[in-house]
């Protein structure tokens, strides 16, 4: 028979039941009618008779019926209705059993689902682009930096060579602005892009229009996009906006579009929020983006072309990369460009974290589904008589275990039910606790695919955890168990519950260990010193009004000054200082250099690169970076001055080795000339704590801010920063600072300000979410396997309460039955911990991604949790143990 | 006329098949045929026929559908498949061999041993 013809019947059978009982019964009745019929017309009978006859001789109609059903196949549903109800009864008449199963699954089903939602909001959904797959980031790549900024005279180039692209924008990192002639001054996040870069997306403004090509030059009209978001806020969203001018740093911008409310572009190299105002980079007239060796924070966005692959794009850009570093050597030569989807960047940094907890979350759930089994396995054992008199009245092994599936299925679509109410609830106390850079934690919802996730565990894990027990109940020895009035558990029940604590033991050793090198992870992080000190510091950026951004290099060095005694004098201030460019565990700047009288490296990417700090003289006071040689810079270090800068040990190690570098002087193509070195700095970790030796461009130059050359002095007011030390919680200055600022300029405007306290905390804020999650998780596995240990070893000692008894009875000391059950349940899970330490040996290997300074075989770490769990272990048997101790010899043997 | 003789177990399945093969047959048409042609030597208990009917429906060798009897009602007649069609003589040859090898076996003869 085929399995469609099979298949069409049981559909047809389900689908059109009442239809065919009316069917059948049309059909026998036709036959009973027409054999009354024949009998009439042969022998003469009246029709009553002949009706009589012929029923009397077609046999019980209703068994018939019952048969031809059967024969047809539509028992099937039937009979899943008929074990539906039943099972709901028998649990029905256990509910501590099934609240208890209920809740264990809900536990195992809800942490997953939550996680799930997480890992389904931020990995596995699409972005909200039409085709996103074709959506890729493009940067350059060198030996030394596997993905940096482009330079904009490059890019240009990229536009007009390639083939691969429907279209390829550039985008700017963030930069701010002050908004001028709304009223107050404040502060507002701008991305320059190219006038391509919405297009590109797919994302058309609501209201207005793209920005044009022709927006997109040097000297053309100022156009800006508004946020949907900065548009409703500042202009209450009103329509009239288009075709207005906002005054951005004293320049008017007209607006000509607004961007839809859910707009969404975040990546790591640009920002996790969305600008306020989107304006042309091609407009920029900063002499930088002219210039093929700077690259500005620019990063290329590009859609693939439908027919284009990745592999094929990437193999046009090297060949494009190899014609730019022919033309132009000095800039481009052993320059590659690097094509990544964008998905990929954006969730880079957060998807180790996440697939660690996925598994550690799979765990847990196997934790529980062993415990329901071992529940469902003690219970069975009351049910053995049950079940061998359903087997001697004629019921199939196949039908005995497919009641029992029912059964345990049930259990977990009720776990189901009840865990995805647990995980709406989890998943929003996680996003809560989430790193705010999170990326697309907008996205986390309970979806269509969450909710398939959950039945799809629900039903695995029910067959899963009712299997072994149906097996081992559904094949009772019929013989022994009606007469032997149901007590005969055999040694083989209590070897499959022994496997169940070993298999237990096991599986909770693993997310232990994973959260234990967690664990040990942050708190070796957190006894790292970042090479400063971050209390009590407060960092914060300045918005200079156009008065002064627009003045001369001498004014806004004077301005900064000016600005910096006003903030030095707010009661409580112990030093300011000015911080431009680079900054701790934040924005990176670096520069190329050479150290003069050396030859001069024929490419850039041949050059060595320091990270560089432009800073004010009392900079060394406010980060308590200690100074090891020389000096540091002083206030006399200014524009009139030559031009010297510090260097920190790392750099002096890394490129003078032995030698004193003091008085040494650094040669540069880009900002300066030369500059000369007079001290030496401690190391300080700019990429966080989890800095490693192997991180790239380790070495720092600090240089002061008052000696940056005019040109760059004029365009960099904008990043303009200052650090303040402050006497106790800096948090309580931020209002001071405010009024000092405004004190000083009315149009002046603070931004930014946070401690570095918070910067340092977030610099770590995936490790601890991270971490917290895996401790939560394996708390709940704990909890779980001490419950299943527990249980087990009561069931099996409860069960021997008799043999105990003539132990006890025949002279046995009490403490030799407390030893024998203690003995036996440490048996089992000492035996499951060594099982779980090889197994964890093998799996903590793939989560050495999120580790840092622990080994992921950390004998600590290991021996820590073999030691908790067989303690623990130990722990959840001595209840039971003690309580066979207890057992009266002569209650065990009256039951005989 | 002898006593009619029972049917042999595992038998009716094919017999029906048989019946419909030589044109579409109700339920009763189906025992009058099998009655007809076996010249009322074979007793078939009338209630069993359905469940073999619905039985050789499912597994896809016949197909029913309604139609009009000799006598203006409405009844479901069934009809052989392609796949009926090979399932009969599939076990017309093994009942052959079967009945050949059994034939053999009680012919047997001391003499032939």
């Amino acid at each position: 028979m085929t399995l469609g013809s099979r298949f069409r019947s049981w559909l047809q059978a389900t689908l059109r039941r009442s239809c065919m009982e009316s069917e059948m019964s049309e059909e026998l009745h036709f036959h009973v009618e027409a054999y009354a019929q024949d009998l009439i017309r042969q022998g003469g009978v009246s029709r009553e008779e002949a009706m009589r006859r012929a029923k009397a001789e077609f046999g019980g109609a209703e068994r018939v019926k019952e048969e031809c059903r059967e024969a047809r196949g539509v028992t099937f549903l039937e009979s899943l209705a008929q074990d539906i109800r039943y099972g709901l009864r028998v649990l029905r008449k256990s509910p501590g059993f099934a609240a208890v199963a209920i809740l264990t699954l809900a536990l195992g089903i809800g942490a997953n689902t939550a996680l799930f939602s997480v890992v389904n909001g931020v990995l596995l959904n699409p972005l909200p682009y039409p085709h996103p797959d074709q959506v890729v980031i493009v940067s350059d790549t060198s030996s030394a930096l596997p993905e940096t900024w482009i330079s904009y005279p490059d890019f240009l180039d990229w536009v007009r060579d390639n083939h691969s692209f429907s279209s390829l924008a550039a985008y700017e990192s963030e930069v701010s602005f002050n908004l001028l002639g709304q009223g107050e001054a404040e502060r507002v996040s701008v991305t320059e892009v190219s006038s391509n870069f919405f297009p590109a997306l797919g994302v058309t403004p609501v209201l207005g229009r793209n920005l044009s090509p022709v927006e997109d030059q040097l000297n053309a009209p100022p156009a800006a996009i508004l946020s949907g978001g900065f548009w409703k806020t500042k202009f209450g969203g009103s329509p009239d906006i288009l075709g207005k001018t906002i005054n951005l740093d004293g320049t008017d911008y007209t607006v000509v579009g607004v961007l839809p409310d859910n707009f969404f572009f975040c990546c790591e190299n640009i920002s996790y929020r969305i600008s306020d105002v989107f304006v042309p980079i091609g407009a920029d007239k900063n002499p930088w983006m002219r210039d093929r060796k700077f690259h500005p924070g620019i990063y290329a966005i590009g859609r693939l072309k439908p027919d284009v692959t990745l592999a094929q794009a990437r193999g046009d850009m090297e060949g494009i990369a190899r014609g730019l570093a022919a033309a132009y050597p000095d800039a481009d030569k052993d320059q590659g460009i690097r094509v990544t989807p964008l998905k990929q960047v954006m969730v880079r940094d957060i998807r180790p974290f996440l697939l660690v907890l996925l598994a550690a979350v799979g765990f847990v759930l196997l934790i529980a589904c062993v415990n329901v089994a071992n529940l469902l396995l003690a219970r069975s054992t009351g049910r053995v008589r049950e079940f061998a008199i359903r087997a001697a009245l004629g019921a199939s092994q196949r039908r005995v275990i497919r009641q029992l599936l029912t059964e345990s299925v049930l259990l977990a679509m009720a776990g189901g039910a009840l865990g995805l109410l647990l995980a709406s609830w989890g998943t929003r106390a996680a996003l809560s606790m989430l790193p705010s850079t999170l990326p697309r934690a907008g996205d986390v919802r309970l979806d269509l695919r969450v909710l398939l996730f959950t039945l799809a565990i629900s039903l695995v894990a029910g067959i899963l955890f009712g299997l072994a027990p149906a097996l081992k109940t559904s094949q009772p020895d019929l013989h022994e168990t009606l007469k032997g009035g149901g007590r005969g558990a055999s040694g083989a029940r209590y070897r499959t519950q022994g496997i169940f604590v070993v298999v237990e033991m096991a599986l909770t050793v693993v997310p232990l260990i994973g959260a234990g090198l967690t664990i040990r992870t942050l708190v070796g992080l957190w006894s790292v010193s970042p090479g400063f000190d971050p209390h009590n510091v407060l960092n914060f950026n300045v918005g200079f009004p156009p008065s002064v951004a627009g003045g001369s290099p001498a004014q806004i060095r004077a301005s900064f000054l000016q600005l910096t005694d006003k903030i030095a004098a707010v009661p409580g201030v112990e030093s300011v200082s000015l911080m431009n460019a680079a900054m701790p565990m934040g924005d990176r700047y670096d520069l190329d250099f050479w150290i003069e009288g050396q030859p001069k490296p024929a490419t850039d990417s041949n050059k060595p690169l320091t990270l560089w700090y432009l800073v004010g003289p009392d900079y060394l006071k406010v980060m308590k970076i200690p100074l090891l040689r020389g000096r540091f810079l002083t206030a006399r270090d200014d524009a009139n001055s030559r031009g010297v800068c510090v260097i920190d040990e790392d750099f002096a190690r890394q490129f003078f080795g032995n030698q004193d570098p003091i008085g040494k002087r650094l040669d540069f193509d880009l900002v300066y000339k030369q500059l000369e070195i007079v001290g030496v700095v401690g190391h300080v970790k700019q990429f966080g704590l989890d800095e490693t030796a192997h991180s790239l461009a380790r070495a720092q130059l600090y240089a002061p801010a008052l000696q940056l050359p005019d040109n760059l002095t004029s365009s960099w007011v904008s990043l303009t920063g200052y650090v303040v030390r402050t006497q106790g919680s800096p948090d309580a200055f931020a209002g001071s600072f405010r009024d000092a600022i405004r004190g000083y300029d009315s149009k002046a405007v603070m931004f930014h300000a946070q401690t570095m306290d918070s910067i340092v905390a977030h610099s770590l804020a995936s490790r601890r979410f991270a971490m917290i999650l895996l401790a939560v998780f394996a708390a709940l596995a704990l909890v779980l396997a001490s419950i299943g240990i527990y249980g087990v070893v009561s069931y099996i000692a409860g069960q021997r309460m008799h043999e105990i008894g003539i132990r006890i009875a025949l002279g046995a000391q009490r403490s030799d039955v407390l030893k024998m059950v203690l003995g036996q349940g440490a048996r089992l899970g000492v035996i499951g911990v060594v099982i779980g330490l090889a197994a964890a040996a093998g799996l903590t290997r793939l989560m050495s991604k999120i580790l840092y300074g622990v080994s992921a075989a950390d004998p600590l770490t290991f021996a820590c949790v073999a030691i908790v769990l067989t303690i623990v272990a130990l722990a959840a048997c001595y209840v039971p143990a003690r309580r066979a101790m207890r057992v009266d010899p002569m209650l065990a043997l009256r039951e005989e | 006329m002898d006593k009619p003789l029972d049917l042999l177990q595992g038998t009716l399945d094919m017999l029906i098949l048989k019946a419909v093969s030589l044109g579409p047959l109700h339920g009763y048409g189906v025992l009058l045929r099998i009655q007809q042609i076996s010249k009322d030597r074979l007793e078939i208990q009338q209630g069993s026929l359905y469940p073999a009917l619905y039985r050789l429906e499912h597994q896809g060798w016949i197909t029913s559908e309604w139609g009009e009897s000799e006598n203006n009602r409405k009844a479901k007649y069934y009809r052989l498949t392609v796949a009926g069609k090979r399932r009969l003589q599939a076990e017309t040859e093994k009942w052959n061999r079967m009945a050949d090898v059994i034939a053999g076996i009680l012919h047997t003869t001391p003499e032939e041993v």
